[in-house]
């Protein structure tokens, strides 16, 4: 069973949708005994870092996700990838869990061609920088859908993949033992998306 | 680098597939659920749906049909249509739509903008309007281009974006449905005042409409209805053209 994590954040329709669509046993759920029966754990996320955390906070399952992240593969979605990492910048400075190292910063700093629109939305190729079995059926290249303002930095030594926008080089999928994250929309990557969550679910 | 993306649209009434020319004497063409999976299949980067039915008791239908496309379609769908208030925000977006379009209800009351950027976020919001030239200017129309607002299309669209309006989608009353290429003029005027997103409608009639349009680099993407729907224009073919012609495409 893949257990999305309910804490009040995002329209999980979608999500949830695909998964099933593959097949796939699916519960979104907010009580910590149903994470800890889960054989993986999805954290998803939209809208701002420090909001996203209090709510988190409030739901009492940090220190679960924190525990379970070492027994079972856990695959951060957006903000729920961002959430992963040691800390934030959006509006101010935020704590993350800690589980991959690195920061999340402003996209439109990194950017020396003013013209390029912030967010980051659309499609956008995944170039793979590291192979891994979240790729299992997923080709170098294939395109993806990004909606994001920040990206996570200084992360290089857990990086799967980046897609190229401007000089930027947004840090695409991250792993860090059993923790995955993507910044992406797999939910809403067509076929590509579809297939890399197949693979997230045979891991 | 991002793709530029190629969004049909569907006008959906009564649960039925419908479109205009001019926004008049509409036509029924299918279901949109088939219709769906259709365009998923042939590539299509984007989904939107209108909902131009007329009564409020008629919207359940609506959102019945958006529920079985986005449980079987796993890419953007936007929606737009009747959305006046915050709830009608939440409505479709626990249906599964991704982005709620706002045109006439934003006219009735433009905070709608601000308070749905706030509660969703930019990303989810998009500004849809329709426009027309009058007296040389660009001039924003209401209630599908039938009434004309008075409002400069320009200064209507920096606002919005102000707002927190994450993207626009432009039509241009003049070009709808005459199928010789899209309002570049308008396009490029809009692209000078406001960096965000801007998706052309209203104009495409073959291919090469659509290369031409992406010569603009302020578009990002282009949307028709009629020549994807008659299948005058296949979009997979449409996307191995434009890619040929140099245009990033997601094939």
């Amino acid at each position: 069973m893949v257990a999305i994590v309910d804490y009040g954040v995002g329209n999980l329709f979608s999500l949830q949708s695909s998964l099933r669509s593959l097949g796939l046993e699916t519960e979104v759920t907010g009580e910590a005994d149903h994470l800890r029966a889960a054989d993986r754990i999805i954290l998803p996320g939209v809208g701002a870092f420090g909001d996203a955390r209090g709510k988190l906070d409030a739901t009492g399952l940090v220190p679960v996700l924190l525990e379970e992240a070492g027994r079972k593969p856990l695959l951060g979605i957006c903000l729920g990838m961002q959430l992963l990492f040691d800390r934030s910048f959006e509006y101010g400075e935020h704590p993350g869990l800690g589980l991959v190292p690195g920061d999340v910063v402003f996209l439109g700093e990194n950017l020396t061609d003013k013209r390029l629109k912030v967010p980051h939305m659309g499609w956008n190729s995944l170039e793979i920088l590291r192979d891994d079995p979240l790729f299992r059926y997923f080709e170098n290249g294939e395109y993806v859908y990004y909606v994001h303002s920040f990206y996570a930095r200084n992360c290089r030594d857990s990086t799967l993949g980046i897609s190229r926008y401007g000089d930027a080089a947004v840090t695409g999928a991250v792993r860090r033992g059993n923790v995955w994250g993507v910044q992406f929309h797999p939910e809403k990557s067509g076929a590509a998306g579809l297939r890399l969550l197949r693979a997230f679910a045979e891991l | 680098m991002l793709a530029k993306r190629i969004i049909p649209c569907l006008d959906v009434r009564d649960g039925r597939v419908v479109k205009g020319t001019n926004f008049k004497g509409l036509r029924d063409l299918a279901d949109p659920v088939d219709m769906a999976r259709f365009y998923n299949a042939a590539g299509a980067d984007e989904l939107v749906f209108y909902d131009i039915t007329a009564s409020a008791e008629d919207r359940g239908l609506f959102t019945d049909i958006l529920r079985r496309v986005a449980s079987e379609i796993f890419i953007p769908l936007t929606v737009g249509g009747g959305i006046r208030k915050l709830e009608d925000f939440d409505r479709v977006l626990k249906c599964g739509a991704d982005k709620v379009s706002v045109n006439s209800g934003a006219i009735a009351d433009p905070s709608i903008i601000a308070a749905a950027a706030k509660r969703y976020g930019d990303q989810c919001v998009v500004l849809s309007m329709d426009v027309k030239r009058v007296d040389g200017k660009f001039r924003l129309f209401a209630k599908g281009g039938r009434e004309d607002t008075g409002i400069d299309a320009m200064e209507w669209a920096v606002r919005g974006v102000g707002d927190g309006a994450g993207e626009i989608v432009l039509n241009s009353i003049d070009t709808d449905g005459v199928k010789s290429g899209f309002d570049l003029e308008m396009l490029d005027a809009l692209a000078r005042r406001v960096n965000v997103p801007i998706i052309a409608s209203g104009g495409a009639g073959k291919m090469e409409h659509f290369a031409e349009l992406f010569t603009h680099p302020g578009v990002d993407a282009g949307l028709a209805a009629s020549i994807f729907h008659t299948k005058q224009v296949d979009i997979k073919d449409l996307k191995r053209f434009l890619r040929g012609k140099g245009v990033e495409m997601r094939l």
